[in-house]
């Protein structure tokens, strides 16, 4: 078995006294598509911000070859962990290409960021014609684009998407995924957390479930989509 | 003489200040969404700082131009120190606190830093030393001195200056996308840590150079000097909408104007005498060109207030501080 990218063992995230994640184990190895799916409030989020050290945790985070637990959030991106938060967390006020450049903040050469911007805005051509423009007056979908575009504008190794579908029409939730699955197959290392369990399965290659802050099921994605109780709980079967 | 143009000229000199302090304010909010009331402490210590410096070479042959750079000098660096100290000591402990802690902190420094000046300068107001020989220029009717053209000047390039840093230049857009989110700048690699810290110190640096300019325009130096030029910043940066940066400069000049302005004729305004229809006692009082006038030249600084009164109550986040939302 290939060395994991990325394995938490027994994690735990609490909020005051609520529990939110109660100890959970997960591993993702290198050039994987996982997916973490489960209903609101079962603690997806909370995963992903622990793995970034966004909030406290208890329980082990290795990645690559070392533990993360007591790094920084920031210091995150130069080992090339970058997450795309929830609500996509773009930089309303600044322009489309400064949040490009805030994304890859954390490196010194310019000429790669610039190949860099290129190949985003190859990648996600409304960005470029949109360069200019402040980040807040993008469509969601645009700025779901435009989340993900910064993310990778950092280089990283493994990227964690936090709900990218979230509060988007149905074509653009396409479109969000059609970008994903471009990113996937230039061999990125993605975690995926999202509530659309058909579309998340339909592009990752395993899959946890989540329930109450517990993994309750894991196997890889069309077993998942087989699965009577996946089925009857988040298929809408 | 022109009181429109003359009360313009000398509300762009005010403002101009105003507008550099307030810069102090709201990039510290903009960050970390704190109300840093030492903030005027900081640029009356610059003002003092200055005068030490300024009057311990003013015996010496230096020229004139010389001995006020090296109080500014001075000024900016001493204060740059307290800047950082001060976040470093009283508000960084207290990021995660209850909001409502940092801010009496914040109360709490000021009335430190107001004693400690107390104690090293003196209780009595300072004379600042009238070095550099203030010429004035005749424009249209009114006056214009060479200290007021220096600090509109000086004001306008610092504001040049920090709009260039803040958005042009990597660590400056690192600022604004922190003022954003400070969590999401820092899984970009942002240490919010050394942003937070830097608002503080570029605020302070300009508030000293912004302490000189005052204290050399009105001629004086005093402890308490900070709390009322703070304030009347604090309500610029309310005016343009704290923690926007262009807001601050903009609120700046436009309270300093209205203050001017409102100072220069609210005499005239209020003189129940030229008023029509004055009868009886008032007519007697008016008699042989008298004046009966409500609100004199001593309400200056009410107008400030009342500014910042009215935008708080017809446009609480300020003139230019209407937020993008993220659409969903």
């Amino acid at each position: 078995m290939a060395l994991a990218l990325l394995e938490a063992l027994n994690l735990h995230v609490r909020y005051g006294g609520i529990s939110a994640v109660k100890g959970i184990s997960f591993a993702v190895e290198e050039n994987e598509i996982v997916c973490l799916i489960g209903a609101n409030g079962a603690g997806k989020t909370s995963t992903l911000k622990a793995l970034a050290r966004m909030i406290p945790s208890s329980g082990e985070i290795h990645y690559r070859t070392e533990r993360i637990e007591a790094v920084p959030s920031h210091d995150l991106i130069g080992r090339g962990l970058a997450l795309v938060p929830e609500g996509r967390g773009i930089f309303a006020r600044l322009t489309v290409a400064e949040n490009l450049a805030m994304g890859a903040y954390h490196r010194r050469d310019a000429t790669g960021i610039a190949d860099d911007v290129e190949r985003v805005f190859a990648l996600l051509p409304r960005l470029k014609e949109r360069k200019a423009q402040v980040a807040g007056t993008l469509s969601g979908g645009e700025q779901q684009m435009l989340a993900i575009g910064r993310a990778l504008m950092g280089r990283p190794k493994l990227l964690l998407l936090d709900e990218p579908s979230m509060g988007l029409a149905p074509l653009m939730v396409e479109k969000v995924f059609e970008v994903i699955r471009a990113v996937a197959a230039e061999g990125m290392t993605i975690l995926l957390v999202e509530q659309n369990a058909r579309l998340a399965l339909e592009v990752c290659s395993r899959g946890y479930v989540m329930e109450s802050g517990l993994i309750t099921l894991a196997d890889n994605s069309a077993a998942l989509l087989a699965d009577s109780r996946v089925r009857a709980a988040y298929l809408g079967e | 003489m022109d009181i429109l143009l003359q009360q313009i000229i000398n509300g762009l000199t005010t403002g101009s200040v105003y507008a550099v302090v307030a810069l102090g304010y709201t990039m510290v909010y903009g960050v970390i969404q704190l109300i840093n009331f030492a903030h005027g402490e900081v640029v009356m210590i610059g003002a003092m700082v200055a005068f030490s410096i300024i009057t311990s070479l003013a015996g010496s042959s230096l020229p004139p131009l010389v001995i006020v750079l090296a109080g500014v000098m001075a000024a900016v660096p001493a204060c740059m120190v307290i800047g950082y100290l001060l976040e470093r000591a009283a508000y960084r402990p207290l990021r995660h606190a209850p909001r409502l802690a940092p801010l009496i902190t914040a109360i709490g420094m000021s009335i430190v830093l107001q004693h400690l000046a107390l104690l090293a300068w003196g209780r009595n107001p300072l004379a600042f030393p009238q070095i550099i020989d203030n010429r004035v220029f005749a424009v249209g009717g009114a006056a214009i001195s060479s200290v007021q053209i220096a600090i509109i000047l000086l004001s306008l390039t610092m504001m040049g200056g920090l709009s260039w840093f803040v958005y042009r230049t990597r660590f400056g857009i690192a600022i604004r996308a922190s003022a954003e989110n400070v969590h999401v700048a820092g899984l970009m690699g942002v240490n919010a840590d050394r942003v937070i810290a830097a608002t503080f110190v570029i605020g302070a640096g300009l508030g000293a150079v912004a302490g000189v300019m005052y204290g050399s325009y009105y001629g004086i130096a005093h402890y308490t000097m900070g709390f009322s030029l703070g304030l009347k910043a604090f309500s610029a940066a309310v005016l343009g909408g704290i923690g926007n940066i262009a807001g601050a400069m903009l609120g700046g000049i436009l309270l300093g104007l209205v203050e001017a302005l409102g100072t220069g004729y609210v005499g005239d305004l209020t003189n129940l005498c030229a008023w029509p229809g004055a009868q009886g006692w008032l007519a007697a009082q008016c008699a042989d060109g008298g004046h009966f006038v409500l609100f004199g030249s001593n309400y200056q600084d009410v107008f400030a207030f009342l500014m910042l009164i009215l935008v708080l109550v017809f446009r609480p986040s300020g003139l230019l501080g209407e937020r993008v939302s993220e659409r969903a």
